[in-house]
């Protein structure tokens, strides 16, 4: 692409060529393209059907457990897509491919962490109690790097004095894994027995944490008090101050803000961070009390260095349960509409977006299924896709639809075919005539008369239906015989499509009679044809001529009525001829329309012999 | 319901087709190829699905299709048959049918032959497009096509040439073939017509014409039942599973009201031919059971999925013992289930051999049944 800038005006004698021409590269969209991603983008697509199809359940609770059911569907996806592609990042050889791949499973795992952020806050709406325990879960699920360690500590010979095992045992405590914590500390308590005193009143305190989960809300808050200041006397009592380690988890258990950013590159994040923070000073937090702790948190994680990131700003937003400007910030960060369009008609569903209309007419959730499935169908094959999404789009959908379907180019019957029967269920009958006649064309400017007929019949399209008529016609006269009598001679029902078409349904009738012998029957379909106007003009020269040998036959076959309407249609036939052809009159013709006028009129003499005699007798 | 083993695979399968088994093999099949269609990039593909009972090597889910090798192929694959049980005939769109053969020793694939304008239109300056090879069977060593040019082709395996071609055999598209006896074929086309062709006779003319009664759909799949060479079936675009009697007339014997759309594929099952299966553009795969202890079932005791439809024939001819064209009331009970719980895109395409059955669809997955008759 090209950008040219024009100069208007050119007052000087600058030449224009100092204008700046800028060429655009045109890039198609990567990410549909890749091969990992494709199963992304069916599998959620059967997922968004069937979001959309399920009946709604009448029960808040039971409708709510389907749409959580429903996200978490959608999260598995995109986890079973991150484990492809990372299994494509680790056998691939090719560096670029490899980077490639890499970047694109840490945008599906900040995917997911968003849309489980999401999940908890909005489609579960967990109140507070739960609420934390969801978060922790949360954190627990996206901070890999544990395993990892937790994994090297414990497969050594002597865990306790590993150098990492103070780390794991603090990100233990950090993400309220407690009896992991405890199973840990036991090794150090027997590697140590001189901190035994201190480990068991430690590990006495872990074990009574209290964790909101079957208690209600006051309980809850009454136990924790109770526990808090039990940690607080302990810890002013001196208990732990021979082993720091002890005694920074123990102010951790405490919530002491500064012991727990001391353990910065063990959380790596904010808004683990917060968690903790949360987990350790207000463990009853409510949901709309998050965004305070959520800003400060963040501040005091990142403090004067570190501007916060995209992800980061996202979360915020989601912490502020500001919603559209979730979808707004997401929107922005990620290359394709797949995540925002999915997550949008979820929370629709939710009932979560008010209906505030964009400018031109279409809601959020509508321009973004909109975006997303047009992107699918610059696909040379996820286009199927896009028509079940336009299908839910109820301003737009329709229109959209109908404008890209036509653009799909058919290589194949049997795509032509697919098309054709998506526009058919959705009663889309300009589309429906315009397919079908370019099949049509195609397959006649390939002489498959056959196929043009089928197609348009299918389209019932009359007019097309007359021009392959007029081609095998046409055919005829040149040749003397027809093609593909198959095809004819097994009309049925789809001959009254057209009046051409009827019309050599039945002519090559008349020839199947006459090759029969039966003269009678032929000689009435033969004036029928002609009487009843179903024979167009120009061909009337052709009939009268095949009648020829009928009246030449020794036994007379038309009646006196029947020869009358011959002769008719023979003058009625002339005369409008002479009128115009005067002068080019072929030699040929004017035999021909001579022996026609003989041969009617000594048919006519002999049946008016046979008609009277028999009469007479 | 059964076990269903499921598996996206990131591209749209148009045929899928078991590995027949050697002889008088007793164990189920365990390999299956694929080709894709819609694709800038096509392939073949051959899966294996292990034993139901082993874990895969990687703790995958087990009896998930696993590849084993692939192709690329020009064109959208239209036909796929195996000719052995190391060769693969496929006809593609652009017209040319090329024969793979799969190395069981190092799991690869390799074009052995191809047959480059196997179907073309005839006047190639004026034609618009090219014309594709629609369907393929193989009776080994004999190959036989058809295509969108109204062609039929016989091929020998090994022969470079054509043994025999019927030049504009039909003048609308043929859209497939099946073997009726070893030198005679059934053909369907698009205007609704079966048609029989016999080697032996040297004229190209069809050896019998049948046509559907009422309105001229095009027809696009065709099976012969495996033990009874009379019983045909056909599927039509509006759905709608005909059955014919070739031996007398020339209508079908019974037509019963399907699929919604376009019936893509049916096939008798080989050894239990009182099974029939078809799937269609309606994303739904039927299984069609007139086995004859089925009416001494009570009808309340189906479980969800399944439906007991009591089919009225409208049959034209009285005929004789099968079940399949049978009129007797009580024996008219016919249970019809649909094998997919959420249907969503088109079954393109299925395969059944034993107790196994494969299908894909354009949902870009694969779905293989390993347990059709537990």
């Amino acid at each position: 692409l090209i950008e040219r800038t024009y100069r208007n005006g050119a007052q000087s004698e600058v030449p224009a060529a100092t204008g700046a021409a800028c060429v655009f590269v045109v890039r198609r969209d990567q990410d549909i393209y890749m091969e990992t991603l494709r199963k992304l983008f069916n599998e959620s697509h059967g997922i968004f059907v069937g979001l959309q199809r399920c009946e709604e359940e009448r029960a808040a609770r039971a409708r709510n457990a389907q749409l959580v059911q429903v996200s978490k569907n959608y999260r598995s996806v995109i986890r079973a897509c991150m484990e492809d592609m990372h299994q494509a990042a680790i056998s691939t050889r090719d560096s670029a491919l490899h980077s490639q791949y890499s970047i694109q499973v840490s945008i599906l795992s900040a995917m997911e962490l968003i849309w489980n952020l999401c999940e908890i806050l909005f489609v579960e709406a967990a109140p507070a109690g739960p609420l934390l325990l969801r978060l922790l879960d949360w954190v627990q699920l996206h901070i890999c790097d544990v395993d990892n360690m937790v994994r090297e500590v414990l497969s050594s010979e002597n865990p306790s004095k590993h150098k990492l095992f103070w780390n794991v045992v603090d990100i233990f405590v950090l993400q309220g894994r407690m009896d992991e914590a405890r199973h840990l500390l036991s090794k150090e308590a027997i590697a140590n027995p001189t901190s035994m005193k201190m480990y068991k009143i430690l590990d006495d305190l872990m074990k009574k944490m209290p964790l909101g989960n079957t208690q209600t809300l006051t309980e809850m808050e009454l136990k924790w008090q109770h526990w808090h200041e039990e940690c607080q006397r302990y810890l002013q009592d001196g208990t732990f101050a021979s082993n720091s380690h002890m005694e920074s988890i123990c102010k951790i258990l405490l919530g002491d803000e500064n012991a727990i950013l001391e353990k910065k590159e063990l959380m790596t994040t904010w808004y683990h961070f917060l968690v903790t923070r949360l987990l350790y000073s207000h463990p009853t937090v409510k949901p709309m009390e998050l965004r305070f702790y959520a800003q400060s948190s963040m501040d005091m994680f990142l403090g004067e260095e570190s501007s916060p990131e995209p992800l980061d700003t996202i979360l915020m937003a989601a912490f502020e349960f500001e919603l559209h400007q979730v979808i707004k910030e997401c929107s922005v960060a990620l290359s394709n509409w797949w995540f925002v369009a999915h997550l949008t008609d979820l929370l629709d569903h939710c009932k979560l977006l008010q209906s505030h209309n964009l400018y031109f007419g279409s809601n959020m959730r509508e321009f973004l299924l909109l975006e997303y499935a047009s992107g699918l169908f610059s696909h040379h094959s996820l286009w199927q896709l896009g028509v079940d999404y336009f299908d839910h789009c109820p301003e737009y959908g329709r229109v959209y639809l109908e404008l890209h379907i036509e653009r799909i180019p058919l290589n194949t019957e049997q795509k032509a075919l697919k098309v054709l029967r998506i526009c058919e269920q959705r009663q889309m009958h300009e589309q429906v005539r315009s397919i079908c006649k370019i099949m049509a064309m195609k397959a006649l400017r390939n002489n498959r008369l056959g196929s043009a007929l089928s197609w348009s019949i299918r389209a019932k399209d009359a007019a097309f239906a007359t021009l392959i008529s007029d081609r095998f016609l046409k055919d005829y006269c040149e040749r003397g015989c027809f093609s593909d009598l198959d095809l004819i001679d097994n009309l049925g029902p789809s001959m009254l499509l057209s009046d051409r078409l009827t019309f050599l349904g039945k002519y090559r009738e008349f020839h199947r009679l006459y090759g029969e012998k039966r003269f009678s029957e032929a000689a009435r379909l033969l004036l029928m044809l002609m009487t009843a106007h179903i024979a167009p003009c120009s061909f009337w020269m052709t009939l009268l001529t095949d009648a020829l040998p009928l009246l030449e036959q020794k036994e007379v076959i038309f009646s006196a009525e029947q020869t009358y309407e011959l002769m008719r249609c023979l003058e009625d036939l002339t005369a409008g001829k002479l009128d115009r052809q005067k002068f080019q009159d072929d030699d040929v013709e004017t035999m021909k329309v001579e022996m026609l006028r003989l041969a009617l009129a000594r048919n006519l003499a002999r049946v008016i012999v046979k008609e009277g005699t028999l009469e007479g007798s | 319901m059964e076990e269903v083993c499921a598996r996206f695979v990131s591209q749209k399968i148009s045929k899928a087709r078991w590995r027949p088994l050697p002889g008088a093999a007793l164990q189920p099949p365990d390999l299956f190829a694929t080709g894709s269609w819609d694709n800038e990039d096509n392939r073949v593909s051959v899966w294996s699905v292990g034993d139901a009972g082993s874990a895969g090597l990687n703790g995958e889910y087990q009896g998930e299709p696993q590849l084993l090798c692939d192709i690329r192929h020009d064109g959208d694959v239209m036909d796929m048959q195996f000719l052995d049980q190391e060769r693969i005939v496929v006809a593609s769109s652009t017209g040319s049918v090329t024969v793979f053969r799969h190395h069981q020793n190092n799991q690869t694939l390799s074009a052995n032959h191809r047959w480059e304008n196997a179907h073309y239109h005839a006047d190639q300056y004026t034609a618009c497009g090219g014309a594709a090879c629609t369907g393929v069977i193989c009776n080994n060593p004999e190959i036989v096509t058809v295509g969108e040019d109204g062609r039929i082709n016989l091929f020998r395996a090994d022969q470079k040439e054509a043994v025999r071609t019927i030049d504009n055999a039909d003048s609308s598209t043929l859209h497939a073939v099946t073997f009726l006896r070893t030198t005679e074929i059934l053909t369907v086309n698009s205007i609704g017509q079966l048609k029989i062709w016999d080697f032996r006779q040297q004229r190209n003319e069809p050896a019998q014409i049948f046509s559907l009664t009422g309105d001229r759909v095009p027809l696009h799949c065709v099976d012969r039942h495996p033990s009874q060479q009379h019983i045909v079936a056909t599927g039509g675009q509006d759905g709608m599973l005909s059955i014919w009697d070739i031996r007398q007339g020339t209508m079908p014997v019974s037509l019963l009201n399907a699929h919604e759309a376009e019936m893509w594929e049916v096939h008798f099952h080989p050894s239990n031919p009182d099974h029939l299966f078809t799937c269609s553009e309606d994303g739904s795969l039927w299984h069609w059971d007139t086995s004859t202890d089925v009416s001494e079932k009570p009808s309340f005791l189906h479980q969800g999925g399944r439906s007991t439809a009591y089919i009225s024939h409208s049959t034209i001819n009285q005929s004789v013992v099968s079940a399949w064209l049978s009129n007797d009331p009580t024996k008219d009970r016919m249970e019809i289930t649909n094998l997919i719980p959420n249907q969503t895109l088109s079954v393109n395409t299925l395969d059944v051999l034993g107790p196994c059955l494969v299908y894909g669809t354009d949902a870009e997955a694969i779905y293989v049944n390993r347990q059709l008759f537990a």
